[in-house]
């Protein structure tokens, strides 16, 4: 199974080390690092690409734990009325793409300057990352009980107090799973930055993209693999330095996507 | 603080953010798919683009392929997945774990690139097909992809699914399941009855909404299919995107339709699992 997992990353080593590879050669007759080399040229734009990847991904990520963590506490910690619709509502851009939603806001974005601009693309991008981080806060706040808070109020604490400095340090490792899993969601976006970013804003997918559409394998696979690498220190990092169970956080917020939720 | 206004405030920015950019673009889509683009002079709302779009042979051409693109990938997912969590229910190691997830982190399109060149006429796939003298020139390994049966696009969805699908099956499979199939193996029950009258019944809602999150996934999801697949007829979403684009402006009300159904085929199945994980928390 492992094997099965590995496969699509084989071709992608093999040719990012390649330096010729003829049909029907099963390994390279030459290595070389002509393609690690193409990344940091000057003419080759992957530098720029990658540091506003960064940028809209960090900011993405900050701006929906922001609004995903009180989110999460109010779907986590109460029932109330149209609770479930509330639900329904969030979700709903985590399944209904939001492609469609982005393409029905591009004029409105023209209108107000926001097209073919980074803040542009970043707004678009917490259609995707905000409901992921509201639901897996949700689940992480529905997990805590309140007895400790409560504690702290009954020895004095005001509620802010007794949030800040007892509910919020034990939420810690999930809300840094939301945070991994909003960067990565807006780290992997490749339409949405297209169509409101007009070309402008040019990210490390796109590079990848026209990459992929022409003829070297070598620079398509050196660009994947650096795509790839935040999704592999993600899982590291989840892994190894979150509590199992926390660690298995995009499981988590995967599975909680039902079962605790709703 | 009263508490409705409390939760009212908590959850302000959250549904600010997805009313406003989400449900707002929704709306606009709709607005646009009647018709009414005051800044091309288009005034008069009508229908006029969905008797377009719904009567128009590439619409029924593209809703099949998607339908069949995200069905097979759904099926083929969930079949692998309930088996790879059968297989991996009794091992704890945790480096297979973490391998096992991968593919939920990893994007999509690295995932399509890498299944790309596996499967390619020069790919790794042609080239162990050569060495086993099962071919001599790339054009006789069958094409997997931009081919009509969009091989590629549903290998690709499948690599990145079934972890997803498996790790919703083992945590199924850890609780209860486990539990009841003891009970049922000492009452003598053999390894098929145990499967299929205990452990299939206890996973299968987790399976069924998994399943249905994956179908929606795939069906308004836009980039593998737009790197690896056929140029006709193309899926839902790269078809809208594709009448979006085009210079004809007087075109963007069939692209608004075409998002429109898309985003109410998505909705019903987005309804139907969370319906099934409100029954499942009652139960």
């Amino acid at each position: 199974m492992a094997l099965l997992v590995a496969l699509p990353f084989l071709p992608l080593f093999l040719w990012s080390f390649a330096g010729e590879w003829r049909f029907p050669d099963l390994l390279p007759a030459e290595w070389s690092l002509r393609g690690f080399r193409a990344l940091a040229e000057p003419g080759s734009r992957v530098v720029e690409a990658a540091l506003s990847s960064l940028l809209i991904g960090g900011a993405a990520t900050v701006a929906s734990v922001a609004v995903g963590l009180p989110a999460g506490v109010a779907l986590g910690r109460y029932e109330f009325r149209l609770k479930g619709l509330v639900v329904f509502f969030v979700l709903l851009p985590i399944l209904v793409p939001p492609l469609a939603s982005t393409m029905g806001v591009h004029l409105t974005f023209i209108r107000l300057g926001l097209a073919d601009t980074s803040l542009g693309v970043f707004l678009v991008h917490l259609v995707p990352t905000v409901p992921y981080t509201t639901i897996i806060l949700a689940s992480v706040f529905a997990e805590r009980g309140v007895e400790l808070e409560e504690a702290a109020r009954t020895l004095g604490a005001t509620p802010w107090r007794a949030f800040l400095h007892v509910t919020l340090p034990t939420a810690a490792p999930g809300v840094a799973v939301a945070a991994l899993f909003a960067f990565l969601v807006s780290w992997s976006q490749y339409i949405l930055t297209v169509l409101i970013g007009g070309g402008n804003v040019v990210t490390l997918p796109m590079l990848l993209f026209s990459a992929a559409r022409g003829s070297d394998p070598v620079l398509t696979s050196v660009l994947a693999l650096l795509f790839a690498l935040p999704a592999v220190l993600a899982l590291v990092v989840a892994l190894r330095y979150l509590k199992p169970g926390e660690g298995d956080g995009e499981q988590e917020g995967f599975v909680g996507l039902g079962g605790k939720v709703s | 603080m009263d508490r409705r206004v409390k939760i009212t405030l908590l959850l302000a920015p959250a549904l600010l953010v997805v009313g406003v950019l989400f449900a707002g673009g929704l709306s606009a889509a709709v607005v646009q798919s009647l018709g009414y683009l005051p800044a091309i002079g288009m005034t008069e709302p009508n229908l006029d683009a969905y008797r377009e779009v719904l009567g128009s042979r590439d619409f029924v051409d593209s809703l099949l392929l998607t339908v069949y693109v995200a069905g097979a990938s759904t099926a083929i997912s969930t079949v692998l997945a309930v088996l790879a969590a059968l297989a991996l229910r009794n091992s704890a190691g945790r480096l297979s774990a973490a391998v096992f997830q991968l593919p939920i982190t990893i994007p999509h399109l690295v995932a399509a690139v890498g299944i790309a060149l596996v499967v390619s006429q020069t790919g790794l796939g042609a080239r162990l097909a050569a060495a086993l003298g099962l071919i001599g020139e790339p054009s006789e390994f069958p094409a997997l992809l931009y081919d009509r049966y969009s091989v590629g696009v549903i290998l690709t969805y499948v690599w990145k699914e079934v972890p997803f699908i498996a790790l919703v099956v083992l945590a199924a499979l850890r609780g209860v399941a486990g539990e009841l199939e003891e009970v049922a193996r000492t009452l003598g029950a053999n390894r098929w009855q145990r499967f299929w009258y205990v452990v299939f019944p206890t996973i299968a809602p987790g399976v069924v909404a998994a399943s249905l999150i994956v179908f929606a996934f795939t069906f308004g999801a836009f980039e593998v299919p737009y790197l690896l697949g056929q140029t006709y007829p193309t899926i839902l979403p790269v078809t809208a995107y594709n009448e979006y684009r085009s210079i004809d402006l007087s075109s963007r009300p069939a692209a608004m339709a075409i998002n429109v159904l898309i985003a109410l085929i998505t909705a019903l199945f987005a309804a139907a699992y969370l319906r099934l994980g409100r029954g499942l928390g009652r139960g």
